[in-house]
């Protein structure tokens, strides 16, 4: 009997799709190149789903769009040299906002490493600085071991990116795999918070007079959503979320007092200026937030950090309750503890809060076709499962301030980049992932040229994305601080010979819809919601539509304008 | 203030790398940085000095951990350790202050190592500062060139 | 066969990333690399310790030499130099074993720096056989640390 009996031999390429359909991945956003012909051989028998975007931005963006809105790791796969470095700008944005990925590049053969080879690129060394970790695989026994590993890294604690790096003899040699046991001494995960401490949060929420919770990226990550909102109701909590933290508590809730920050409800700001017990979670003090001025921030108040990473706790405010630990175990056992302590006296605090809220509401003007009353139309037409995605600009602060998200992971927006041209392909990973559930994309006329060719991959997958595109023939956000801060010196924010996107829709074989009138705006939102298919809305909206309230560049945030 | 952090960090291209980067990109002060092999060959240690209050310190330590690469921190600064570093010193010398410059040689229990006509070089093992102190008092001889390996540590056994 | 470079390089952040990304990039086999101060707080002085053939090791010189944050890049290997290593080394001892160490210690002229009940430590300065040879001299008796520099290099001096 041969020693070998029971022993097989597989190429690296399928030893590649193997491991990756055991970490229970049925769908790669992928584009192909010479590097790769032996995997994407391989993948003709793989019953892994494939998706190919019209340039790899897209496919990364929209890994990251389907790992957003499902809490699983998004993969994406590029071929070597230019195809991996045109993902360094998606695999920042991830990064940025710890969204789950495993990154899978191409590379030249091993032994024409560091010869600046055909197709060539650094694509380890360049996203080192971008990356939770990344992997340079010599042999493809480690395969699996390597991919588990990245799958581990990029979905625990506090997730991230994990590039793999795949040299093209690596993917066509024929080995025995080694067992797939992970290595990984350097990498810890923090569940459970320090039990005296989380009795301290607990005894200092019984005892505060004017609480506020500042919820954000980390607590929909956490999936800590139903915890947060039992002790918010229970303890009689404000709450503020930042923009990841939409989502966390149901738009309308009588505790949510909104978005805190540059272009916060004034409430938010004011609660948490003047608390004097802010209970973080989730939250990384951001300057989106705090203005850059997290000495001035909150000053009156204990503060209470929760947060899974360690190196975010007194990285930007003087922390008086640190717990390192997963948003949402502490939080059912804060509330467990507090369950046997008297409730905070908070009434005062409330009647001051709401006095906020009822003088300062967020507002527009109803005179005319605006931005705010296109997203709350939108709102007003769709249900509680509805994601809505955005790209980046003025439309992303109104999408963040009008539209009613009730449920975590509805709402995906680029938060700590701020990647225009995320939108589109987001959006083409978000209604893959949840296609029962209607998916709006807001964008802008800016945004959606960047990966604009993304059009052609929604009507070859027939993605049924209603596209909402608030048009005014601008940069809208630039051109709005250049309007406030620059004295109307515009420089380079007009948009002029915008192509009429309702043709370029119908070029790629989408419907599109103008919509240049108040009257038109529901009746046109509802026949593309009712439409079997990807629709396009180009909403003409004006160019002098401002984003308020606005926190000025360097001023604290109480300091708004147009509040 | 200086403080010493010791980390025992993957030996492997990249690693280096990713370490230096961090340090690069959140600005870091670092005073010196050496890489030490260990007694495993998977393993090496690195002994960071860094310029910090406390809470810069405590940041430095936390992203460093952070690092998939890292499996420890250590903070020295208040521990009980013994502190080396290693210095190669070329000195320049003439007839009339051979004899003198031996002389410093021999407080400070330095070594020459080689000799030549205008200069001599001294080995020389000791903690910073009497690395620092013999640097200072040489030099009004002239110093050639110096080379210094970087502080390495290590703890005090407890008895 | 190993190749000991030495570099002038820019001493501020970001330089150790660029040096070691270069060597991580082009995949170079570094045995060692040690930054050291040097008189100069601008400069810093790198020593790099590579596998590789004539044809390599001119690679690495001529890649290092590009960086703009190189001044200057010297192949120390076939010259005349003196090469040094700093190793820290705890070393299990009993009652029986503690004179037969020290004797060891003697021997390879390394001092003692730290004593303790069940260990000692050794401090040594020599080339890197030196400290191999008293690596393995030592090893039987049970070796529970050790800290080591990288290689440091200086040139002898021509008469």
């Amino acid at each position: 009997m041969s020693m070998n009996a029971g022993k097989k031999e597989l190429k690296g390429a399928t030893i590649l799709l193997e491991a990756l359909e055991k970490e229970g991945v049925d769908l790669i956003f992928g584009y192909p190149g010479g590097v790769l012909l032996p995997l994407y051989d391989a993948l003709l028998d793989s019953p892994i789903r494939h998706i190919l975007p019209r340039h790899e931005q897209g496919g990364v963006h929209a890994a990251d769009g389907y790992a957003r809105v499902t809490g699983k790791v998004g993969v994406c796969l590029a071929t070597s040299g230019p195809g991996a470095t045109n993902l360094v700008t998606g695999i920042a944005n991830a990064y940025m906002d710890s969204i789950p990925l495993v990154v899978l590049t191409g590379q030249v053969v091993t032994s024409l490493l560091g010869t600046d080879s055909f197709q060539e690129a650094d694509i380890t060394g360049i996203t080192t600085p971008i990356t939770k970790h990344s992997y340079l695989v010599k042999d493809a026994r480690e395969i699996p071991r390597i991919v588990k590993e990245a799958f581990y890294l990029a979905g625990t604690g506090r997730p991230g990116p994990v590039l793999i790096d795949l040299p093209k003899d690596v993917l066509a040699m024929e080995v025995e795999p080694f067992p797939a046991e992970m290595k990984l001494k350097g990498y810890q995960v923090p569940s459970r918070g320090d039990s005296s401490k989380i009795a301290e949060v607990a005894k200092a929420l019984s005892e505060c007079h004017k609480p506020v919770i500042y919820a954000g990226g980390g607590v929909i990550t956490a999936g800590a959503g139903g915890v947060l909102r039992q002790l918010a109701e229970k303890a009689s909590l404000p709450v503020v979320t930042t923009l990841m933290g939409i989502g966390s508590l149901p738009y309308g809730h009588p505790n949510l007092l909104g978005m805190v920050g540059l272009h916060g409800a004034v409430a938010a700001n004011f609660a948490v200026d003047d608390c004097d017990l802010l209970l973080a979670v989730g939250v990384r003090f951001d300057d989106r937030v705090t203005s850059g001025l997290g000495h001035l921030f909150a000053t009156k108040a204990k503060i209470i950090h929760i947060d899974i990473d360690l190196a975010e706790i007194a990285k930007v405010v003087r922390t008086h309750i640190p717990i390192v630990g997963d948003a949402r175990l502490v939080l059912e056992e804060v509330l467990n503890v507090f369950e046997g302590l008297p409730v905070p006296q908070v009434t005062d605090w409330w009647d001051q809060v709401r006095a906020w809220k009822n003088y300062y509401p967020m507002k527009y003007d109803k005179d005319r076709m605006t931005p705010q009353m296109v997203i709350e139309s939108m709102g007003e037409l769709a249900n509680d499962d509805t994601m809505v995605i955005t790209d980046v600009g003025q439309h992303q602060m109104w999408a963040a301030q009008f539209y009613p998200i009730i449920k975590s992971r509805n709402f995906a927006t680029s938060g700590g980049l701020g990647t225009m041209g995320f939108g589109l392909p987001a959006a083409i990973g978000a209604q893959i992932a949840r296609p029962d559930d209607l998916v709006f994309l807001v964008t802008g006329d800016g945004s959606f040229q960047m990966c604009i060719q993304e059009l052609a991959t929604i009507a070859h997958n027939k993605l049924p994305i209603k596209i909402v595109l608030l048009n005014n023939g601008v940069l809208g956000m630039v051109r709005q601080l250049q309007k406030f801060f620059y004295g109307e010196r515009y420089s380079q924010t007009d948009l002029i010979d915008n192509p009429d996107f309702v043709k370029v829709a119908e070029a790629y074989g989408i419907r599109g819809i103008r919509v240049d009138s108040m009257e038109q705006v529901r009746s046109a939102l509802a026949e593309a919601i009712a439409y079997p298919g990807p629709v396009l809305l180009d909403f003409t909206i004006s160019p002098n539509e401002d984003v308020l309230p606005i926190v000025p560049p360097g001023k604290p945030i109480t300091e708004m304008l147009g509040g | 203030m200086l403080h010493t952090l010791a980390a025992l960090v993957e030996n492997h291209p990249g690693v280096l790398t990713r370490v230096a980067g961090l340090f690069a990109r959140r600005a870091y002060n670092i005073d010196s940085l050496s890489v030490c092999q260990t007694d495993n060959p998977e393993l090496s240690r690195m002994t960071i000095v860094v310029n910090g209050d406390d809470q810069v310190i405590e940041q430095v330590r936390n992203q460093l951990n952070k690092l998939v690469i890292v499996h420890s921190v250590t903070d020295l600064t208040a521990e009980s350790v013994v502190d080396r570093e290693l210095a190669l010193i070329r000195i320049q010398v003439s007839p009339e202050t051979r004899a003198e410059v031996l002389q410093t040689v021999d407080i400070f229990r330095g070594r020459v190592v080689d000799m030549g006509r205008t200069n001599l070089t001294v080995e020389l093992t000791g903690d910073v500062g009497k690395i620092n102190a013999f640097v200072r008092a040489i030099r009004p001889y002239g110093l050639l060139e110096l080379v210094r390996t970087g502080k390495i540590v290590i703890r005090r056994s407890d008895v």
